[in-house]
């Protein structure tokens, strides 16, 4: 068997700010009410975090949680480990009315980084920055297409759809080109 | 002539000479010019001519109010029709050519129209062109269309890049002027979140020009201390080059930055369009000086008088040696003062009021200026350039009491604030019988999504006519608008201004306000497009009462700077017609933007790859290796057939089906939507969404569902897996994975909230490939690693396993009428796992098929393809699918709208096959045509054809489409309207089966 | 360019993240239901100028559909709420009569 390619396998540009397909990262889609039983054990056993926080992500290494809506949550983790997690997922939730999807390979992951990396995304996303609180998901659109972003070490974790992943790669490629800063 | 003084300019750096052209001559300006102060430093007042006289046209005015200056900017790809060149900043090397005339700018043919002028009123086209109709089209319309515009559309492709960003404040400042800045600090020092946009390059407005004096010093010490407070601020952004262009909804504004025009090439964006979301929207945009009416008021070298005033205080520009000054106000003063106080001849300034008594007109006597009040200017001397004026009495008809030589003509009817980006939202007026102009109505400002005011005019854009009154009005609206957004301003002072005592203005809207006729045809209001007094008075006389239609019948304020200088003028010739008040006759309504935007900025990054978001499989690139031709389905390219050398994509599609029904295809089946449905709820909630029964499908087994919408109409079809006891997967067309998943996502979170069912939209976390063909089985036994024989794995079964070492879901199921595998694998292996499809189909004659194959092979099976057979008109029993529809279920999505007696009639046109009696292919859409004619004159249809191709399987044109009756009507013979290469005609074709091939199946059962 | 909050996830979010779902609280009418019951449901909206209530999807954001309560003629939005009820809250039918004493009631 080969092994996984992520969308773009790995491109990277470099302008103001840096851009690169970052991937295959594990995803999991969860669906299911925050007062489910077992919930936060459950997330807790697939990938070590809390649960978020209305609209937050729990970030923790390589691994994380974000909240996406009242009943869905995606869980973040090195690829090769998502067997693992969904096992655990099934395990902890066996019972409850909850739903548990593999994403990983539906979705394209970018780092975006810089100092100015903000600049790149306010290009793109109707979303005022500067009352993004610590540690947010935001979901959005990026020109014409969803994503989701968190800011994290100097920059941020930028996710959107697998089939439009050379579609954002180049409007964040283009929202960074050099000369174009804001500020 | 006008040239370039000797001493002085505020903006320009002598240091620094930048060589530009003008239409191929070569000219020389400083650093800091527009590229209009550079023309008239050239003496080159003469810059186009007009839309419809092609009249001779020179500089006006020194901001973006300019009607006449239009050039064309640049080449190749940098080519810019219609740029104004008040705005256009100089640079190196920059290249400007007039436009509007052929073959030369001094010698203009279509001048011609200038002569047959009182041929050409207005309405001209209207009333002349109607008759006799056909020549409209085929003579008029076609000359008109050589002789209009301005501009032309450029050719190469914009070398230049856009882009646009979004940005958030509390209290967004449109104005850098010393109202703007004013406002800004109150908000800034408040620290509330502010930006502030100043359309030019330089701050301070008029206030700087005019020598202004704040605090006891110049305003251009104010404006530098402002400017450094703000710039210290780190919740103030201020940019220059940004023109706020539109006032929208809830705080919204559309901005445009000009990043990159006096610099081109430079690898910046050209152009940034920002899209502001504010909390309160302050305009402190100013006013606009207003031209007067009289006779010869466009001929170059008449211009506004503030404007002249700028070219002699920024740039060290005069327009002329001997410039008379017209006006009905004390501020047109100011310029006689500064062309004398430049050194320059002012022989006479001629003031429409009778009693001139102001500090101003005092200083100009003193400086030994000769002023004629209560006279106006009869009539403008000159033919390319102003030579003189003739004056009479303002109160007469224009009878020539003197005349005098001058080469520019400064002329102020007075102010007129910029109230656009207040009106944009619904901002309401109220007219200033002082001033003579309307301005924002504070009682009635345009909402905000909480009903409270959205925006606050401020300063001159407010009514505010001195800077001291200017300052302090604009304090006091940044303090409102701070309160209205729960901030709290620190107390502070507002800036003194000192103040000139300056005496009422009187409106005058006529020069002289008994003009004869002849006068009043040579008074142009709109310079652009050639409208004159005369002319609105025509248009009232023919009944026009509404601004609105005379606005469109005369094209007044039509053209590119839309009425910015005449349509306050236009209104009030029009109320004069009506013998009405000015307020009465009310506004035209402004419409963003407030000045053009170009195209480039409103698309911004959304040209060339990324014009649109295309969707592409994980095997997208194999397929534009192999040569495909790809087409879209929805924002998908999916390959329509793989042509080989030499093949027709005909011949290519044909050798596709053919190898497939003989061999073995190949489809990326990629797009093919795919739904997880869960819960304990789920099977009830399939049941209610298909028209079908899910619930009762055994694990591990397919079935075919179809979905349609309440009306009962079909909106999606798919094969639905049952998973395990829980879950349920649904596959949905290609086009319609969003929209179902969305559908489905309303009826649970909108009607059915208590239901326990969760949905997940996979469809991109698997490649899917069809292997379909009598040899798919080998295939895949060649892979290995799972059991696919007819008795582990039968038609409409799935199971998992491992098919060369991949991980795989197989859905034995076919759309095809072939044996025929469909193979789920994740997306990441999507690629590799086609390649080795490929790689072992080999030997059993493997090809790639695309879509035109697909929808062949199904419409030679008989099965119908949403889009085709359905266009939003059609229920499943239409096209014979009643075997799909529940006739248990009490209740399913549609089965109501199903039930209305018109769905429900025996007389619904249904589905069946045609073939041509000549073996021809029918085109697609065309109609079966019945007796008689309907109310038009039209055939009478009964039916019409949905799908249609030439199967290359059976050698032979086969059709689908829906007939009145149909299945009840198998081999009688009808008869088709065809309409080919204009010509109609006939074809006749038999009713049949539509199944053309393999009915019972044999093939696909093996 | 409107601005709703969404009720479940607090983003204030723009019109460009949402999708329009028209009126809100309509009663679902299937089979069994007379002619003009089901013309009620498939086909009579209002159009009122003034106080209106609406479907809205964060479909750029949490995905979840909500409804909002706003004036048609001057877009003042009164309030946003989820979609799980078949009427509005009472808080906000009260806060709209005070804001606008003429309106007859959301029915």
């Amino acid at each position: 068997m080969s092994d996984p390619v992520s969308a773009l396998g790995g491109a990277v540009f470099e302008g103001f700010a840096k851009v690169r397909e970052i991937g295959p990262v594990g995803m999991i889609t969860l669906r299911a009410k925050a007062d489910v039983k077992g919930l936060a054990a459950a997330v807790k056993a697939a990938v070590g975090t809390a649960l978020p926080a209305v609209r937050k992500i729990e970030v923790a290494g390589d691994r994380a949680c974000g909240w996406m809506s009242p009943d869905e949550y995606l869980l973040v983790l090195p690829y090769a480990q998502v067997a693992e997690a969904m096992a655990a997922l099934n395990k902890g939730l066996a019972g409850q009315h909850f739903l548990a999807a593999d994403v990983s390979d539906a979705r394209a992951v970018f780092r975006v980084e810089g100092a100015k990396a903000v600049e790149v995304l306010a290009k793109l996303s109707p979303v005022d920055f500067a009352k993004m609180e610590a540690g947010e998901l935001r979901r959005t659109r990026a020109a014409q297409v969803a994503a989701a972003f968190w800011a994290e070490d100097v920059g941020f974790t930028v996710v959107c759809f697998r089939s439009v992943g050379k579609y954002v790669f180049d409007l964040l490629a283009s929202s960074a080109a050099a000369g174009s800063e804001l500020a | 002539m006008s040239t370039r003084l000797a001493k002085g300019g505020r903006l320009i750096d002598r240091a620094a000479s930048q060589e530009f052209s003008f239409n191929g001559k070569r000219l020389k300006g400083y650093k800091g010019d527009t590229l209009a102060a550079a023309l008239l430093a050239n003496d080159q007042m003469l810059v186009g001519r007009s839309f419809k006289y092609h009249r001779p046209r020179g500089i006006v005015a020194a901001g973006p109010e300019e009607p006449n200056a239009l050039v064309n900017l640049g080449k190749g790809g940098r080519f810019e029709p219609n740029q104004r060149v008040t705005t256009t900043e100089l640079f190196e090397g920059l290249e400007a050519t007039s436009q509007n005339h052929w073959p030369s700018l001094e010698f203009d043919v279509g001048v011609v129209n200038n002569y047959v002028a009182r041929f050409l009123p207005a309405g001209f086209y209207y009333k002349t062109f109607i008759h006799p109709r056909p020549f409209w089209k085929h003579v008029f319309e076609p000359i008109i269309r050589q002789s209009a515009g301005l501009g032309a559309a450029p050719k190469d492709r914009d070398a230049d890049r856009y882009e646009q960003a979004y940005a958030f404040c509390d209290l967004l400042v449109v104005g850098g002027g010393v109202a703007g800045l004013q406002a800004a600090l109150v908000a800034g020092r408040a620290g509330a979140r502010v930006i502030v946009l100043e359309q030019t390059a330089q701050f301070g407005g008029r206030a700087v020009v005019d020598g202004e004096v704040i605090d006891g010093k110049p305003a251009d010490d104010f404006v530098a201390a402002a400017l450094a407070e703000l710039g210290s601020m780190s919740n103030v952004t201020v940019k220059a080059r940004t023109m706020g262009a539109g006032v929208y909804d809830h705080g919204y504004v559309l901005a445009d930055e000009k990043v990159a025009d006096h610099t081109p090439g430079d690898g910046r964006p050209k152009h940034r369009l920002w899209r502001i979301r504010a909390g309160k929207i302050l305009t402190a945009t100013g006013a606009i000086e207003r031209p007067l009416s009289f006779a010869g008021n466009d001929l170059p070298g008449v211009m506004l008088a503030a404007s002249v005033r700028d070219y002699v205080v920024n740039f060290a520009v005069s327009p002329g040696d001997r410039t008379v000054v017209v006006t009905n106000n004390d501020d047109a003063y100011r310029t006689a003062i500064a062309l004398k106080e430049a050194g320059l001849s002012v022989p006479a300034i001629i003031d429409a009021r009778t009693n001139v008594t102001g500090e101003l007109p005092a200083k100009a006597r003193a400086l030994g200026i000769r002023i004629e009040a209560g006279r106006g200017v009869a009539k403008v001397l000159g033919g390319k350039r102003v030579t003189g004026v003739s004056i009479c009495l303002q109160a007469g008809e224009g009878a020539v009491i003197d005349e005098i030589a001058c080469d520019a003509v400064a002329m102020s009817g007075g102010w007129s604030p910029v109230v656009h980006l207040w009106s944009h939202c619904g901002g309401k007026l109220t007219w200033d019988t002082t001033n003579a102009h309307f301005r924002p109505d504070a009682a009635r400002p345009p909402l905000n999504h909480d009903g409270g005011a959205m925006v606050y005019a401020a300063g001159i854009a407010n009514g505010a006519m001195t800077t001291a009154a200017a300052l302090a009005d604009a304090d006091a609206a940044a303090r409102a608008a701070l309160e209205a957004l729960g901030i709290k301003a620190k107390a502070g002072k507002v800036p003194e201004a000192a103040t000139v005592v300056e005496a009422p203005m009187e409106a005058v809207w006529i020069m002289p306000q008994g003009a004869t006729p002849a006068l009043k045809a040579k008074m142009w209001l709109d310079y652009q497009n050639d409208v004159k007094v005369s002319d609105v008075q025509l248009a009232a006389r023919e009944g026009y009462e509404s601004v609105e239609h005379t606005k469109r019948y005369t094209t007044l304020g039509m053209a590119t700077d839309q009425g910015k200088l005449s349509n306050i003028n236009g209104l009030a010739i029009l109320a004069g017609a009506l013998n009405e008040d000015i307020p009465q006759v009310g506004t035209t309504t402004f419409r963003p933007p407030y000045t053009p935007v170009t195209l480039g900025a409103l698309a911004g990054e959304a040209r060339g790859e990324i014009f649109q978001p295309l969707r592409r499989t994980p095997m997208h690139g194999w397929h534009e290796k192999a040569g495909a031709y790809m087409e879209p389905v929805g924002l998908w390219r999916r390959p329509y057939t793989f042509p080989r050398t030499g093949e027709t994509h005909e011949q290519a599609v044909h050798r596709e089906v053919i190898n497939t029904r003989e061999k073995l295809g190949l489809l990326d089946a990629s797009t093919l939507g795919k739904i997880i449905v869960k819960g304990p709820d789920a099977g009830r909630f399939l049941d209610m969404l298909y028209t079908g029964v899910m619930s009762s499908l055994p694990v591990g087994k397919c079935r075919y569902g179809l979905m349609c919408n309440e009306q009962g109409f079909l909106s999606d079809d798919g094969v639905v897996a049952r998973i395990d006891e829980e879950t349920w997967l649904c596959h949905t067309t290609s086009g319609g994975a969003d929209r179902i998943h969305a559908w489905m996502e309303d009826w649970l979170q909108c009607e059915w909230w208590d239901w326990k069912v969760y949905t997940a939209n996979v469809t991109e976390q698997y490649a899917q490939v069809a292997v379909v063909g009598p040899n798919a089985r080998k295939l895949l036994e060649k892979l290995g690693g799972m059991d696919v024989s007819k008795e582990a794995l039968p038609f409409m079964q799935w199971a998992d396993g491992t098919l060369g070492g991949f991980p795989v879901r197989v859905y034995r199921i076919s759309f095809s009428g072939e044996l025929s595998y469909e193979i789920a694998v994740p997306a990441s292996l999507g690629l590799a796992f086609w390649e080795a499809c490929h790689k072992a189909g080999a030997e059993f004659g493997a090809m790639p098929y695309g879509t035109e194959a697909l929808h062949i092979m199904r419409a030679e099976k008989g099965f119908i393809m949403i889009g085709d057979e359905t266009d939003g008109t059609v229920i499943p029993q239409d096209l014979n699918l009643d075997w799909a529809i529940s006739k248990k279920k009490e209740d399913f999505l549609g089965k109501r709208g199903q039930m209305r007696n018109h769905l429900a009639s025996p007389d619904r046109w249904k589905l069946v096959g045609f073939e041509a009696l000549d073996g021809s292919v029918i085109p697609d859409g065309a109609y079966v045509v019945d007796a008689g004619v309907n109310a038009n004159g039209q055939r009478n249809v009964q039916g019409r054809i949905t799908s249609t191709y030439f199967s290359p399987t059976l050698k032979k044109g086969i059709a689908m489409g829906l007939l009145k009756h149909g299945p009840k009507r198998m081999g009688e013979v009808v008869e088709f309207g065809t309409f080919k290469n204009g010509v109609k005609g006939t074809l006749k074709a038999r009713v049949v089966d539509p199944v053309f091939f393999d009915k019972d199946g044999v093939k696909q059962n093996v | 360019m409107l601005i709703l909050e969404c009720p479940y996830c607090g983003v204030k979010a723009e019109e460009t993240e949402l999708s329009p779902g028209y009126e809100a609280h309509l009663k679902r009418f299937g089979p069994g239901s007379t002619d003009e019951e089901f013309e009620s449901y498939m086909f009579a909206r209002k159009n009122p100028k003034g106080v209106h209530f609406e479907r809205w999807r964060h479909v750029y954001g949490c995905g979840k559909w909500f409804l909002a309560a706003r004036c048609t003629a001057t877009l003042e939005v009164f309030g946003t709420y989820p979609a799980q009820t078949s009427e509005p809250p009472a808080d906000l039918v009260a806060k709209i009569k005070a804001k606008r004493p003429d309106w007859k009631g959301y029915k």
